[in-house]
Order: C-alpha cells, then sequence, then structure tokens
C-alpha cells in the first residue's frame, strides 16, 4: 500500500511540473512582464535595468526554478488588469467558487446516487424510462443553456429566486459565506442545479449500470434466500458493492465542477475564480491565467490522490491484498 | 455505383439503422439541419448581418404565434436591432456545424498522426506522447480550449483576433480533443502491427510512412469514426460555449452560442425568444447528433450484435 501511495505521489508531482512548465512559459513568454509594471515613458535603461533585476536574463531553468519557488509560496505577481496582487484576487474569489461546487456535488449525491439505485432496481418501470430519457436530454443540453433556461422560469417569469450575484453573504476572517443568510442560500439554489445537472445524470446512468450488473448477480440471489430484506439487500449488499466506481467518477467531477463553475459563474455573474479566469482570457491577462491554471492543475491533482486513498476505506479486497503482500516478503 | 449500393442496402449496418426508428429520426433531423442551414444564403428571409437590410422598428417583435404583435415577416420575432430571428439561427448554424466539423477533423488527424506514430514508433517517442496525452487529460477540454484562445490573444491584436477568431476556435477545440483518437489508435496499432500482414509489407520494403497510412490505418477506422461523431455534438457545445462566454466568435459573425450570449443580455426585460429558439435548435442539433453516435457505436461494436 505505501508503494503504491508512493509511486502515485511521484507522478502526482510530475503532473505539477508539466503544469508548472506550461504556466512559467504562459507567464515568461507570452506576456511581457516589464511592459505591465512599468508606464509608457519609461526609458530603455530603466526597463533593461529592472529585467536584470527580476532576473529576466538569467537561464530559462533558473529563471523556471525561481518561478515554482514563488508559485509555492503564491506568489503570481500583479495582473496585467487591474495591478492588483494575483493571489489576493484569486483567494477573495475562492470561497464562492468553493461553497458554489460545494452545494453543487452535494445535489449531484442526493438526487443522483438514489435516483441511479431507483432506475437500476426497477429498469422497466415508467418512470425509469421517463428518468433515462430526460437525463440524455440533459446530456445534450449545455450547462449555459440549463442556466438560462432555469432563469428565465424561475426568475423572469416566476419571480421566485435571484438570477445573478451571491446575494448577502457573511464575512468571517476573510472568508465570505453564503450559508448564514436566506437571502445567501437562495442565490445559492439556481447555480447548483446547473452547475449539477450535467453531473447528476452521469452518476445516475453509472449507478444505475453498476446496479443492473449486481442485481444479477449470485451473492444478490444468496441474500434473498437467505431471507434478507430487500432493504438490506438493496443497500447494505448491492448499493455498497457498486460504490467503488461511483467514487471514482464522483471524485473526479468534483474536480470537474470546480473548472465547469467558470461556465456558471459567466452565466449568474456568480463572483467566482472562473469568473476571473475568463475576465482574465479575454484581457490576456497571463499572470492570473498562469495561477489559476496551477491552482485547477493542484486541484485535481490532490483530488486524485485522495480519490485513490479512499479505494483503501471502500475495498477490503485492496486492504487485504496490500497487508498480505507486506506480510508475504 | 449501383452495386455499391446493393451492397450497402444489404448490410448489417443498414439493417440495424432501419430497424431503429429513433435513430431514423435523429438523421432524418440531422439532415435537415445541415441542408436549411448551408442554403441559408438561396432561402433565408433576411440576411440579418447585413446593417444596410436592417431597421430599428422592426426591433423586438415577438414571434407571430404567441403574439397580435408578430408580423409573419418575421415568423421567430426579431432581436433589439431588428434582426430576423429565423434567418439569424439558419445563419449561426451554419457557422455552428462549420467549426464543429472543422474542429473534429483537425483533432480527428492531429490524433490519428500522433497515435500512429505513437504505437508504432513506440520507445521515447510514444512515452513523451503518451504523457503529454495524460497531462491534458488532467484537464477538461473547455479549459484547454480557453487556455489557448487565452494564449492567442496574448500574441495578437485584439482586431486580428476578430478577423481570424473561427481559425482560433477551430485550432483551439481541435487541441483539446485529440487525446481521444491518439489513445484509440495507438491501442489498435499496438495490436495490428505485430500481424502478418504488417510484417509481410515490412519484409517487402514498405516505408514505415506507408504501412502505417495504407496497412494500419483502415483497420482503425471503426472506432475512430464513432469517437468523431460522438465528439462533433461535444465541438459543436464547446464551440457553443466558448462563443457564449465570449471569447468565441464575435458578434459580427455570431454562431449558435453568440447569438444566445446576445439574447441572454435582453433576458430579464422577458423577450425570451431571442434566447430559446438559438437555444432549442443547438439542443436539437446536439440531441441528433448524440443519438446518431450512440447508434454508431453500438452497430459498430461486435459484442452487442
Amino acid at each position: 500500500m505505501l508503494a503504491f501511495i508512493l509511486r502515485r505521489l511521484v507522478q502526482s508531482v510530475a503532473v505539477l511540473l508539466a503544469v508548472g512548465v506550461v504556466s512559467f512559459f504562459l507567464f515568461r513568454y507570452v506576456g511581457d512582464p516589464i511592459n505591465a509594471m512599468v508606464g509608457q515613458d519609461t526609458s530603455q535603461q530603466e526597463r533593461d535595468a529592472l529585467r536584470e533585476k527580476l532576473g529576466l536574463n538569467d537561464p530559462a531553468p533558473v529563471q523556471f526554478f525561481h518561478f515554482l519557488v514563488n508559485a509555492a509560496q503564491g506568489k503570481f505577481g500583479l495582473s496585467y488588469r487591474t495591478s492588483e496582487p494575483v493571489s489576493r484576487m484569486i483567494l477573495e474569489r475562492l470561497p464562492a467558487t468553493l461553497e458554489l461546487s460545494f452545494c453543487a456535488s452535494l445535489f449531484v449525491l442526493f438526487f443522483g446516487v438514489p435516483m441511479g439505485v431507483y432506475t437500476g432496481l426497477y429498469p422497466r418501470h415508467w418512470s425509469s424510462r421517463l428518468l433515462q430519457a430526460v437525463s440524455l436530454i440533459g446530456v445534450s443540453l449545455p450547462t449555459f443553456l440549463i442556466g438560462i433556461l432555469l432563469i428565465l422560469f424561475f426568475s423572469v417569469m416566476l419571480h421566485w429566486l435571484p438570477s445573478f450575484g451571491r446575494g448577502e453573504t457573511v464575512d468571517i476572517g476573510g472568508w465570505t459565506t453564503n450559508f448564514l443568510t436566506r437571502k445567501g442560500l437562495e442565490a445559492l439554489i439556481l447555480p447548483s442545479i446547473t452547475l449539477g445537472l450535467f453531473q447528476l445524470t452521469l452518476i445516475m446512468r453509472l449507478v444505475r449500470s453498476e446496479m443492473l450488473e449486481v442485481m444479477r448477480t449470485d451473492y444478490i440471489k444468496f441474500a434473498r434466500a437467505r431471507g434478507l430484506t430487500n432493504r438490506a439487500i438493496n443497500f447494505g449488499h448491492a448499493l455498497k458493492n457498486t460504490l467503488v466506481p461511483v467514487i471514482t467518477v464522483a471524485g473526479l467531477q468534483l474536480g470537474a465542477l470546480i473548472a465547469f463553475a467558470l461556465v456558471t459563474e459567466t452565466v449568474f455573474a456568480w463572483p467566482g475564480v472562473g469568473q476571473l479566469f475568463i475576465q482574465s482570457v479575454q484581457f490576456s491577462d497571463i499572470p492570473v491565467m498562469a495561477a489559476y491554471l496551477m491552482l485547477i492543475g493542484l486541484l485535481f491533482v490532490v483530488i486524485n490522490l485522495v480519490v485513490d486513498l479512499l479505494y483503501f476505506a471502500v475495498d477490503p479486497r485492496l486492504r487485504g491484498g496490500g497487508t498480505a503482500r507486506a506480510g508475504g516478503h | 455505383m449501383a452495386d455499391w449500393f446493393r451492397r450497402a442496402a444489404d448490410s448489417d449496418i443498414w439493417w440495424s439503422f432501419k430497424s431503429s426508428p429513433l435513430t431514423v429520426v435523429a438523421a432524418v433531423a440531422t439532415l435537415l439541419i445541415i441542408l436549411v442551414s448551408f442554403l441559408s444564403p438561396l432561402i433565408a428571409p433576411h440576411t440579418p448581418f447585413d446593417p444596410g437590410s436592417l431597421n430599428l422598428s422592426d426591433g423586438l417583435k415577438p414571434p407571430v404565434f404567441v403574439s397580435d404583435e408578430g408580423d409573419w415577416t418575421f415568423p421567430l420575432g426579431t432581436d433589439d436591432q431588428g434582426r430576423d430571428i429565423l434567418s439569424s439561427i439558419m445563419y449561426g448554424t451554419r457557422l455552428s456545424l462549420v467549426v464543429g466539423f472543422a474542429s473534429v477533423i483537425v483533432a480527428m488527424v492531429l490524433g490519428i498522426a500522433l497515435g500512429l506514430v505513437s504505437g508504432y514508433v513506440g520507445g521515447a517517442v510514444d512515452a513523451v506522447i503518451m504523457r503529454i496525452a495524460d497531462v491534458q487529460l488532467t484537464f477538461p477540454a473547455i479549459l484547454v480550449a480557453l487556455l489557448i484562445d487565452g494564449i492567442v490573444r496574448g500574441l495578437i491584436s485584439v482586431q486580428r483576433h476578430d478577423e481570424i477568431a473561427i481559425y482560433v476556435i477551430v485550432g483551439a477545440i481541435g487541441l483539446s480533443f485529440w487525446v481521444q483518437y491518439a489513445r484509440t489508435v495507438r491501442g489498435s496499432v499496438l495490436v495490428e502491427k505485430n500481424k502478418e500482414y504488417v510484417q509481410a509489407a515490412r519484409v517487402i520494403g514498405l516505408s514505415p510512412v506507408l504501412i502505417m497510412v495504407r496497412h494500419v490505418l483502415p483497420n482503425v477506422t471503426g472506432p475512430v469514426l464513432v469517437i468523431a461523431t460522438l465528439n462533433l455534438g461535444l465541438a459543436i457545445i464547446s464551440e457553443a460555449t466558448l462563443s457564449f462566454l465570449g471569447v468565441g466568435l464575435p458578434s459580427t459573425q455570431p454562431s449558435l452560442g453568440t447569438l444566445i450570449r446576445l439574447g441572454n443580455e435582453v433576458l430579464q426585460s422577458g423577450d425570451w425568444w431571442i434566447t430559446v429558439f438559438p437555444g432549442a435548435t443547438l439542443a436539437a442539433l446536439v440531441l441528433a447528433v448524440n443519438l446518431l453516435g450512440d447508434w454508431l457505436r453500438d452497430a459498430l461494436n461486435p459484442k452487442l450484435r
């Protein structure tokens, strides 16, 4: 088990380094850091002096090393667009994105898994077929269109829910939260549904097909023969054995949720990091793009690692296999 | 030619196509959308992006079938500039389709080439290509496309970017979708390259390029075709999403995504038709293409026969 985790760690570091290289090339060669820092009337000598002082004349590997050291400390320089420190811009907006992604994943798990179990247990019932058909349409609708349609019905026509922004937020030591006010919670509903719907259909289809497969196996028949209740069979035996692939996909989808949040954030004018990234693409604000890239890279790597570790918690065979091998040597 | 038709009509694929009504509907819908949008310069009632033909007093007319204010010259209503929604959708669908097809072709050519090289040459070349693929797979395709677009914007001026926007978008989406083709082709090449016919070709002294293109490639077309069809839907959605986010096609050259973005800006005032009709067209197009892709995947899968 330790060897497995170590190997995964090395792989994660390699991926992060690759992302770092891309970010560095963006940062250093696509934009000109000097132009962003000085005014129009700075003389060529002053520019050259600044270039020397910032180490921009050093060999590329040395610069890359400095870039990584700075990135590890969260220093990505100043935004070309607003001249604020990039790290502060991102930190200010991170709570909004994380809370939105958290609510969306709750929505996905609380609706997706039960819907998948239901359609897997009763595949021929008309309601299961309806859910299947709706999920196919859900996959074909782009996220932003779902958001627009929800706004049209629930905000413009019915006036039930707000259509943009975070509503009221409470600031707790730099972390702004939506969870403590009624308006804040209301503002979360439509964006969370929009963000989660695609993943919901994915999880539902996955749980459904896994359930269909498990319900055909012998141990389910034996569980019935032993006279266990349906409840114990469906949830204790069947669902538990579908969890490994579901955890994999759900974990990877959590990363996708945070990345896809940029579309939802644009539709709902949600002040998160995704919206910041879109603005930085429009203005080719390279430092922000590089920082966002590193952040998302780190996030995906951490999520992949956690998913791998969760396997050990869920699947006793892996745990047993690992210790048996360790004991055998 | 007649012989070819007879053989096609007798094939398994055609039979499986005929016996799935949903697929037939999807195919007819796809063909209809393609036909109507590509004939739009001939059959569209208006030329919405010729500023001279616009009249602001025609602005914000509702569709004819919901309100008496509607006007049969503009069956689906007009936007705030007085552009006919129906004609805008026809021209916009054409652009969405062109970008979708073009980016699928870019991704396919790139993916097949890298997959062939990776599988046939092996060694360090294979390792480098596949590691790049792994890292790229870590990120969602739309993020990669956005990043490429952002880089291009950093390198050229805004005005120049608007002129070449369509090529930038095709390149960005194409570059974000190549991995799947490369992996599939590489896998098939690894299987094929040890078979006797490839060894025979090598023995008679054919060049590696010729062996790859003439002998190995025809044997991997099935899976590649399935990926291409399924990716067409994704590519159309990606283009629409990028255009919606304002980093895709400019409003002087609007695709369905751009039309939805323009409509979204006036959505709060309740003029729903400017957004809903392009949105419905996009959804119908993607749904039809996805249904075709699902069918093709099952039809070409020998396990399901």
